[in-house]
């Protein structure tokens, strides 16, 4: 178990080593695309281990006694998350390489993608919150590198903003570890809820204010978000992909653990109204919006409010349905990002007011952009409905009765900044493409073009589908999970007895 | 625990966070290594006790090693940040002639949108950001 814990962290840094060593194009997309197999293929194992009996994995490092080793845990969240989010990571590496975009060819892409693979692995699986410090510095550190990669006056415009603010983001983690070491002695979260709950009230609300704001800055959620749309959107589209798909929702994930192991349903009150703000904001800032970029980036920011409502809320059918709602985004998120990615590739643009016609002119890739959005809006029979319908069921039932009413609300705008992408952008008269034939109008034919890209995309779409088609099995495991992550006396003698 | 390095630690953040708010790169980047140093001092001063040095100490006046382990990574980590910080004013620099940051312009051209004058993806219009 312990390598298989280790793998998804370890393969990608070796793979990264490599490709710095080996600098031509094909030895290094073979190495990383072999290294993030091996990585998704361990975090597959580790799923179907953890799905078996529900039990927590604990992997140490060194072997190292009590607080002192590094851990690696996984429970039915982590390992769910890691599949997840292993397979995205694949699956954009496999599109940035049909895509071929000026960033993927250079010799710094493939390292620096397979960093922060390993950091987002690390993340999904840090067992103490200095490990969490240092996985979170590993993938950010990848990202500013990612996105800046072309040095164009764009990227650097945007690429400051979020570097700066991710700083900032850091430095309010580090000080909260560094005042939770202070208060408690340990980092290690599996003896830090033992230890917390002795401290006075006043030092235990600062404390988790300051590890909420540094995951909310990262998680963008509502007075926090605002570099996202401004960032996102400037970066290549197999980079913003994965930013889209994951970053955020690692954010999300740390307030989860946050809110049910460190500080077991606390403010909860505070986290609903920061919930239902980040919806509203969100949706305001995606009907506004005229790029397709911007629009998807804005909604990124309003469906982390429902995740974030539904944390609020608590108790088990909600905090199941907050991670139904995170896992079902990384990939919706992903493949509306890589269908943007298709279209600007296409066509030079993905303004609204500049593409127009793509339904005509390929119906498949038609259908990729209408099935995750469809999803996103929450239209049954996608799992974006369930997602939203058990979401709003626990809101009825703990009484949150103006949020629900919000969420439902957003979710109808959701459907109509989607609507108002696919009237613009599929429908009307089709344009030449600016790759490709020359010869104008081809009735079809726009994703030969691009097969692998297409074929990554639509992978991720089917993967959509079928989490409708085993929508009751998996919904039994999220359930599962949040029973698991409702009582963190499991998780801790999980740690200690390992 | 030393009053003196406390109050080191809060000028510190106080210097750092101000300089953050600056528009200039330049000062970014110092505001950048000014909070790191901070936080770092702030996990020495609150972590541990001083004692002697781990290993070679006697064992029952040792300080404790786990948060001077922190923060040795914590330091780096930090030097790697202000590296990148540097490296992106450079570029900055080289690309604008310009140490400011600059505004998003599709969002000032969402504020001030008239019909025809401002499209999304415009060139940006450099907007007075030097100080």
């Amino acid at each position: 178990m312990t390598a298989l814990l280790t793998l998804p962290v370890l393969g990608p840094l070796v793979a990264a080593a490599l490709c710095l060593v080996f600098r031509r194009l094909n030895v290094q997309r073979a190495i990383s695309f072999a290294s993030l197999t091996v990585a998704a293929g361990c975090a597959v194992a580790v799923f179907v281990n953890v799905w078996g009996d529900g039990e927590v994995r604990v992997a140490r490092m060194g072997g190292w006694p009590g607080s002192f080793a590094i851990t690696f845990v996984a429970d039915r969240l982590s390992a769910v998350m890691l599949l997840v989010a292993l397979a995205a990571v694949t699956l954009v590496l496999i599109y940035a390489i049909g895509q071929r975009a000026p960033d993927e060819r250079s010799s710094f892409y493939h390292p620096v993608y397979m960093v922060m693979s390993a950091g987002i692995a690390q993340a999904l699986l840090a067992g103490d919150l200095f490990n969490l410090f240092v996985a979170f510095e590993i993938l950010l550190m990848a990202s500013y590198v990612l996105l800046t990669l072309e040095g164009t006056n764009e990227q650097i415009r945007a690429g400051t903003t979020y570097v700066v603010l991710n700083i900032l983001e850091s430095l309010v983690l580090l000080v909260a570890i560094g005042l939770v070491f202070a208060a408690t002695g340990t980092v290690n979260m599996a003896e830090l809820p033992e230890r917390l709950a002795e401290l006075p009230d006043g030092v235990r609300t600062s404390l988790h204010l300051f590890l909420l704001i540094a995951f909310g800055i990262k998680a963008a959620v509502f007075p926090l978000f605002f570099w996202l749309p401004d960032s996102y959107p400037t970066a290549p589209s197999s980079v913003s992909a994965v930013f889209a798909g994951l970053l955020t929702k690692i954010g999300v994930y740390c307030m989860i653990r946050t809110q049910t192991l460190l500080f077991p349903g606390e403010a909860s009150d505070l986290i609903v109204v920061v919930g239902i703000l980040t919806m509203v904001i969100g949706i305001i800032g995606a009907v506004s919006h005229q790029n397709m970029k911007r629009i998807l980036s804005f909604h990124i920011i309003s469906q982390i409010g429902y995740m974030v409502f539904g944390l609020g809320i608590g108790g088990e059918a909600a905090i199941a349905a907050t991670v139904f709602f995170l896992v079902h985004q990384i990939p919706v998120k992903t493949s509306l990002f890589l269908v943007e990615g298709i279209v600007s590739r296409d066509q030079g643009s993905s303004s609204l007011k500049e593409v127009s016609g793509l339904a005509r002119r390929s119906p498949w890739l038609a259908v990729l952009f209408l099935l995750p959005a469809l999803s996103l809006a929450g239209l049954p029979p996608f799992p974006g409905f369930l997602a939203k319908f058990s979401l709003v069921r626990a809101g009825l039932d703990a009484e949150h009765y103006v949020g629900v009413a919000i969420a439902i609300t957003v979710s109808l705008f959701t459907l109509v900044s989607m609507v108002k992408i696919w009237v613009a952008a599929f429908w009307g008269e089709a344009k030449p493409s600016s790759v490709g034939q020359p010869d104008a109008v081809a009735t079809v034919g726009l994703l030969r073009h691009h097969r692998l890209m297409a074929t990554s995309t639509a992978v991720m779409v089917v993967g959509i589908v079928m989490l409708a088609v085993v929508a009751g099995p998996f919904f039994q495991f999220v359930t599962d999970a949040a029973l698991q992550l409702l009582d963190p006396a499991s998780y801790v003698s999980a740690v200690r007895s390992s | 625990m030393s009053l003196s390095l406390l109050v080191l630690v809060g000028v510190l953040f106080a210097v750092g966070t101000y300089l953050l708010m600056e528009r200039s790169l330049t000062r970014v980047a110092l505001g950048v290594g000014v909070l790191g140093n901070g936080a770092n001092l702030l996990i020495v001063v609150a972590g541990s006790d001083s004692g002697q040095a781990p290993i070679v100490g006697r064992p029952d006046q040792l300080t404790d090693p786990l948060p001077q382990a922190l923060v040795l990574t914590a330091i780096v980590i930090g030097f790697a940040l202000l590296s990148f910080v540097l490296a992106l004013a450079w570029r900055n620099w080289t690309i604008t002639e310009n140490d400011g940051v600059e505004d998003d312009f599709e969002d000032r051209s969402l504020v001030s949108r008239k019909e025809g004058t401002a499209k999304p993806g415009d060139a940006p219009h450099h907007e007075d950001v030097a100080r």
